[in-house]
């Protein structure tokens, strides 16, 4: 039993190393200040995914503005508010919400924003990213409240607290380390995806300028690119994958580090 | 209770002290019944609760003390499912009337809990906590003293005094629990109710508590839960007596526990079941 899992353990850890490597090999060659910096140019004139890079974030930004809050507010109702069959109801919705591939969101907002819109933009983009976030981040954040122990909800009652003065003044921010994790882990989960993006945010290969305009994405861009027949091309998705990969490991690390000092 | 009984073979009764008492009930409850569901916790519950004593209610685990301290502030109101029947009086209001503002009784009628549940939180914002939700004081500097009095009270002043900004959580389990006590006091409730205050502490911290117990009844009417019946007696002006869900017996302290009135309570004293 020892040999059999330690196997798989060493399979499955190696098979992540080997990813790591391979992309950091593949990727460094073509990475400097002005892949980062710029924007993509036609074959032979270099350029880069800077404009990808501020696209991701700028969706990050919108989704999680929409996203945590909503999440967060489903998950406290949840965990604090919701009782009998209609919190069961929503539990199964939000999980129901958790198993949908990441495309069927792309092509809901595609129909629900792009086409009555009639064009791309950012922010169908976000939209399409917060719907993913939604049920992840109200599972966790119920998850978190639920640690705390019914006895400190008790405490603030016996004093005279009102039930929202108790989840707002005490529960929450007993939990707040450990939804700020959930947060976090839901942010690393979104910047890695493509699928809803490319009927929504679409891509470009301009810097943004405007949340209604189609944005670029690194995802996106890797996706553009490594399908595409030249060379220099493939290397810069190599790069991109690169940069998305630092940047998902970075979140990531920070989630760690944040859990940890919870702990402590 | 063998292991108990011959580390202390005798109760002893500590004398009461010279308190000015009224003798008049704080706390009147008439024929109370208590359902979780279907099931009835509580049988007829009749009892009054002298005004600035300290009363105990004993018997085994399971026989509704518990429950039925919980229906003197209300907490029950947050389990789902439950039913009142009866009537408990404060000052000769009825707390189930409708219309009873319970935040306002909870007030009136603080707790102190099995176990110690301080906020993660510094030392001094715990104590705070039901000053500010009830907006007792006016100014900052009137809240650091209320707190500075309430800490005091529950002997924890000396300890804290140099670091009330550190989180409540790194104080020891018995400084934990005074703390609580001290967050209880501060909105000077009349009535305390303290549910097994020292179960999970050591015999030091215990005795802490219980000698605070003995100085606060000056001032409260405290109602406490206790499994130790050295403890009832020690600090108790009275006892009550439960057992599944039935109020057997109330006495003077010293007379439970050395005459009692009923057979039962007899054979659970002297650790002949429970």
């Amino acid at each position: 039993m020892t040999t059999l899992t330690g196997l798989c353990t060493l399979l499955a850890v190696s098979a992540l190393l080997v990813i790591l490597f391979y992309i950091a090999w593949r990727g460094i060659g073509s990475l400097n200040i002005q892949f980062l910096t710029d924007r993509p140019r036609p074959i032979g004139e270099g350029g880069g995914v800077g404009n990808a890079i501020v696209g991701s974030l700028v969706l990050l930004l919108i989704s999680a503005g929409i996203g945590l809050p909503l999440g967060i507010c489903v998950g406290v109702y949840l965990s604090e508010i919701g009782r009998g069959k209609l919190s069961h109801a929503v539990r199964f919705i939000v999980d129901t919400l958790t198993g949908i591939p990441s495309i069927v969101t792309g092509v809901f907002v595609y129909a629900i924003m792009v086409v009555p819109m009639k064009h791309f933009s950012a922010l169908a983009g976000g939209v399409a990213l917060a719907l993913i976030m939604i049920p992840i981040v109200a599972r966790t954040t119920e998850e978190m409240l639920k640690l705390v122990p019914h006895s400190m909800r008790e405490g603030a009652l016996a004093l005279g607290a009102p039930q929202w003065r108790v989840t707002l003044g005490v529960v929450i921010p007993a939990a707040a380390s450990g939804i700020a994790t959930g947060a976090m882990l839901a942010i690393a989960r979104i910047s890695g995806e493509t699928a809803p993006l490319l009927f929504t945010a679409f891509g470009s290969r301009f810097f943004p300028e405007s949340l209604n305009q189609p944005i670029a994405s690194l995802t996106v861009q890797i996706y553009n690119y490594a399908i595409s027949p030249y060379d220099e091309w493939h290397a810069q998705a190599w790069a991109a994958t690169l940069v998305l990969m630092t940047l998902v490991l970075g979140i990531n690390i920070m989630v760690r580090f944040l859990t940890r000092s919870r702990l402590r | 209770m063998m292991p108990v009984q011959t580390l202390a073979p005798k109760i002893e009764v500590r004398p009461s002290a010279p308190v000015e008492t009224t003798g008049k009930a704080k706390v009147s409850v008439q024929d109370l019944n208590f359902f979780y569901a279907k099931v009835q916790a509580l049988h007829n519950i009749t009892i009054e609760i002298p005004e600035r004593q300290v009363m105990a209610f004993i018997g085994p685990s399971g026989c509704g003390k518990s429950t039925f301290l919980r229906t003197l502030n209300r907490m029950n109101d947050v389990i789902p499912a439950t039913r009142v029947e009866g009537r408990v009086l404060i000052d000769e209001h009825d707390i189930y009337e409708p219309g009873t503002d319970v935040v306002e009784l909870r007030r009136r009628v603080g707790m102190v809990f099995q176990k110690s549940n301080p906020f993660p939180k510094s030392i001094f914002d715990n104590v705070a906590y039901g000053l500010r939700i009830n907006k007792v004081t006016k100014s900052s500097s009137e809240l650091a003293e209320r707190v500075e009095q309430a800490l005091e009270d529950a002997a924890l002043w000396n300890e804290v005094k140099d670091r009330l900004k550190t989180s409540a959580l790194s104080l020891s389990g018995g400084q934990q629990q005074r703390l609580c006590i001290a967050r209880a006091l501060a909105i000077r409730p009349e009535v305390l109710l303290m549910d097994e205050p020292a179960s999970a502490l050591d015999p030091i911290a215990t005795s802490k508590i219980e000698e605070l117990i003995f100085d606060l009844k000056e001032r409260y009417t405290i109602v406490i839960v206790t499994h130790n019946m050295q403890q009832a007696a020690r600090v108790s002006d009275k006892t009550a007596f439960f057992l599944l869900g039935k109020l057997i017996e109330v006495n003077s302290t010293e007379k439970m526990f050395t005459a009692p009135s009923e057979k039962l309570t007899e054979d659970y004293i002297t650790g002949r079941f429970g």
